[in-house]
């Protein structure tokens, strides 16, 4: 139940907020040097960092339900014990490599 | 519409037949997204700076910007159909068919701007 309104939740955010960043950081890439430090300003604010962070914390979630949803589709993974184990996790494993990826970035 | 019980009425209306193509698209794109999106993240994690003349320098090679450009459409696509299923769930009436039009128009602009941002990056526009 929490994972399926997680992915939900997740997925919807990254259509609009992390949509809109991506089209933003390519427009400003597109636009020139101004654009781009403009970009960057907003980016590496305190604001902005949370919305980067937060975008790959919900890719990183999407991504891990959205697997299993996947190896769900072809009629894997019903059993009890294994669903269960999978649904939690799901999030740690989007913790742990949203830590791991800002880890990598900030080095 | 509107008399009758609900069998009679779905019996009138039936189904739009579109939901596995739904579905199935919804499934090739997300696998789309899997491998265009690590590969987002791992150059993130690759290049040296984030400064305007690397990251354009960057996205100017010819298997970035072809890979950003299959990443806009895969990801405009899977969010237009994911955004579309949460719609359908909770608005009903008018106001659904006027915010899956609004969501079809966001999305091709939102996806049609990228592309055209990707294409002025490679072919040193900017």
């Amino acid at each position: 139940m929490f994972i399926s309104i997680l992915h939900r939740v997740t997925g919807n955010g990254l259509a609009v907020v992390g949509l809109a960043v991506l089209v933003w950081w390519l427009g400003a890439l597109a636009g020139g040097v101004q654009a781009y430090a403009s970009f960057s300003e907003h980016a590496s604010s305190w604001y902005g960092m949370i919305v980067l962070v937060g975008i790959s914390w919900a890719f990183f979630n999407h991504m891990a339900s959205g697997i299993r949803h996947l190896v769900m589709d072809i009629g894997a993974g019903y059993e009890l014990g294994t669903n269960k184990t999978w649904s939690i996790l799901c999030p740690a494993i989007a913790i742990v490599l949203t830590a791991a990826f800002w880890a990598v970035l900030l080095a | 519409m509107g008399n009758g019980t609900s069998i009679g009425r779905v019996r009138g209306l039936g189904a739009a037949k579109h939901g596995t193509h739904h579905w199935l698209l919804q499934r090739f794109t997300a696998v789309g997204n899997l491998v265009l999106l690590l590969w987002l993240g791992i150059s993130l994690m690759l290049l040296p700076n984030f400064s305007f003349p690397t990251v354009s320098e960057w996205i100017a090679g010819p298997v970035p910007a072809t890979a950003m450009a299959l990443l806009i459409i895969s990801s405009f696509w899977h969010a237009r159909l994911g955004m579309q299923v949460m719609l359908e769930d909770y608005i009903h009436g008018a106001n659904r068919v006027a915010a899956i039009i609004a969501l079809n128009l966001v999305a091709f602009a939102g996806a049609a701007f990228g592309l055209f941002c990707v294409i002025r990056l490679a072919l040193g526009g900017a």
